[in-house]
């Protein structure tokens, strides 16, 4: 039997990805990470979900989006309400269960609001484009900030702007939820990015995939072909909506507290600082920079209050040596060049 | 009645502030074509700056301000040179997650010099206050001063802009670089000025933003330099007139929304009308239509 060339890609890449969690998970049952590291296991995940995600609207799609952590608040609050609204309703117990169907109901709340923000967004080009999505963003935070649900029994309580409900309050407006039920684990953070892996790759190599390239990277002789762009740019916004959604619920339910505060502006340029780095377009790149950012600020503890000025330099830094031409041809001297081609495109 | 003027009052002069920063943002993405995320935190420093001149140095107000202009224009420049032009030719995006660099070097350098414990800016200008109404309606000193040294701002720059030599290279450049170019205008002494004059403008605008709302840490300048961000873009990104009518348009209206409909939601209100302006007229209130070629 002969494997297509993208499904024999997948599979490497999915091996990869199991190879890496089997270590992980083996090093963490050992005893040979550190505790702080291993802390930080279900964030890496969800990380690499979301800079996954960033990635398939800002390097495969092609546009700049600046809000990305508001789809993933959406996820976090919707996968802690759905979470203790099914223990309370149906006395579902079971940890797993309950994850993955809250982080179900998270991906399709985080969606339904991709399409909605994603119709009025994707009219706009460039540097509007990506204001409105900011813009987005700081608004969902804002409302969210607002939000009060609380659960009296079964009955669940929604209240805006308002923090007298009845019952016991599950988000308390700026104070987020408290006593969330940890219910994520590890092992669920690796199948999400499985999944995300599936969706993504498969969608990156399907007959729509290339639509949504070929908008990318001409969007006037894609329509002259018979694309329609603004559909298969919803297509690559909303999927990675879901995906943000998902990726929200799990670190929601990894979290003894969460605020909205949580998700500012800075996660979202988090976020695309890992597409970024890793290189626009390139899904290796965002899993292995979203990783490595990830634990970084935890490496650089010895130099504690430096940290977060190492970490701005060395980002200018590399942004530096990776797109000066002068400096690029250095390094061409130094390192034996691949034969590499231009991976992915600019964001226009 | 009353009530509706001091907030329409108070309103114009958050706007004023933001209009100033905007102008810099403006100034900036017109001859660079670039998101400068960082011009948020030139404010902080400019504000920093400031308020040691004023506290340690013991010097005048006006002085102090002058002082902050000189560091933020040098600071402008600076960044300018090494973060910013070594990737004229490079990807947007590149160049967006440097100006980030920049922004979060900046603000972590303020952490390490002055600490995060708030300080409280010295209220510093005494003009003198404005009653009305029997005093039913007090406009302060620095609600009028805002307000002036926009006003100031706004006409030197249409001025500067308009008449002078270097103005001109400045629209060259931004209307199309490498015309300029053969035209004998060095581009980039150009952009340096406006990065230049930007930084200097955002100087004042941190003391202004300061001596209205005293608190200064070193994350200052991110929420009001996100806020003129979205004011630039409101009036048309590019556009120096635009970003003055954005400016004061959001300073009221957030002023106005967190009066009359909900404290918390200022800011959603804020970018919600951002949003229904950039879909009825895609390139802001004043921007030019970007007509695109086959």
């Amino acid at each position: 039997m002969k494997l297509k060339k993208s499904t024999v890609n997948n599979l490497i890449s999915f091996g990869i990805v199991i190879i890496a969690f089997i270590v992980c998970q083996s090093m963490i049952s050992t005893g040979m990470m550190k505790r702080s590291l291993r802390g930080q296991m279900i964030p890496i995940c969800v990380y690499i979900v979301m800079a996954v995600s960033l990635n398939l609207v800002v390097g495969i799609s092609g546009e700049l989006s600046l809000g990305h952590a508001g789809f993933m608040s959406i996820g976090a609050f919707s996968g802690i309400i759905a979470s203790a609204w099914l223990r309370a309703a149906f006395g579902l117990e079971n940890e797993l269960v309950r994850l993955i169907l809250s982080m179900i109901a998270a991906g399709v709340m985080a969606g339904v609001f991709g399409a909605l923000i994603g119709i009025p967004v994707l009219r706009l080009r460039g540097d509007y484009l990506a204001i409105v999505t900011l813009a987005f963003g700081e608004i969902i935070r804002n409302v969210l900030n607002c939000l009060y649900f609380s659960l009296d029994g079964k009955r669940l309580h929604v209240a805006f702007n308002n923090p007298n409900v009845p019952g016991t309050i599950l988000l308390n407006g700026p104070n987020g939820a408290k006593d969330v039920a940890k219910i994520a684990t590890f092992p669920a953070g690796f199948v999400l990015i499985l999944f995300t892996l599936f969706v993504v790759m498969n969608l990156i190599n399907s007959r729509s995939g290339r639509a949504i390239m070929a908008a990318r990277d001409n969007r006037i002789a894609a329509e002259a072909m018979g694309i329609n762009v603004t559909k298969y740019k919803m297509m690559a916004f909303v999927t990675a909506a879901v995906l943000a959604g998902m990726a929200g619920a799990l670190y929601g339910l990894s979290m003894a507290t969460v605020t909205a505060s949580k998700f500012k502006f800075d996660t979202s340029i988090l976020v695309l600082v890992f597409v970024v780095l890793g290189g626009i377009g390139n899904i290796w790149g965002s899993i292995i920079a979203a990783a490595l950012l990830t634990v970084l600020p935890e490496l650089l503890r010895a130099f504690a209050d430096y940290r977060m000025l190492i970490y701005a330099i060395v980002l200018i830094l590399v942004m530096l040596v990776t797109n000066n031409p002068t400096m690029r041809a250095l390094l061409g001297k130094l390192v034996p060049r691949r034969n590499g081609r231009q991976k992915g495109g600019a964001a226009a | 009645m009353v009530s509706f003027l001091r907030f329409l009052i108070n309103g114009i002069s958050l706007g004023s502030v933001y209009a100033i920063i905007a102008l810099g943002y403006t100034m900036v993405y017109g001859i660079a074509k670039m998101l400068n995320f960082a011009h948020g935190d030139v404010i902080m420093v400019g504000a920093y700056i400031a308020f040691c001149a004023m506290q340690y140095l013991n010097l005048p107000p006006l002085l102090s301000v002058l002082c902050a202009m000189l560091v933020c224009t040098c600071l402008g420049v600076i960044i300018e040179g090494l973060a910013y032009r070594p990737l004229r030719q490079a990807p947007k995006l590149a160049v967006l997650i440097t100006a980030i660099g920049v922004s979060y070097f900046l603000q972590n350098t303020a952490l390490l010099i002055w600490s995060s414990n708030p300080k409280v800016f010295p209220s510093v200008f005494s003009v003198g206050q404005i009653k009305l109404f029997d005093g039913n309606l007090v406009i302060s000193s620095e609600t009028i001063l805002t307000i002036a040294a926009n006003i100031v701002i706004m006409v030197a720059l249409t001025l500067f802009t308009g008449r002078t030599k270097m103005g001109k290279a400045m629209r060259a450049v931004s209307e199309d670089k490498g015309a300029a170019e053969l035209m004998g205008i060095n581009v980039n002494r150009t952009i340096s000025l406006t990065f230049a004059i930007g930084s200097a403008l955002a100087a004042v605008a941190g003391v202004l933003l300061c001596s209205a709302y005293p608190t200064l840490q070193p994350t200052t300048g991110s929420m009001p330099g996100i806020k003129a961000f979205t004011a630039a873009v409101f009036g048309g990104i590019g556009s120096i007139p635009g970003a003055m009518i954005g400016g004061l348009l959001l300073g009221i209206i957030e002023i106005l929304g967190k009066a009359y409909i909900s404290t918390e939601l200022g800011d959603a209100l804020v970018f919600a009308v951002l949003i229904i302006v950039l879909l009825f007229k895609p390139a802001g209130l004043l921007g030019k239509p970007v007509n695109e070629k086959v």
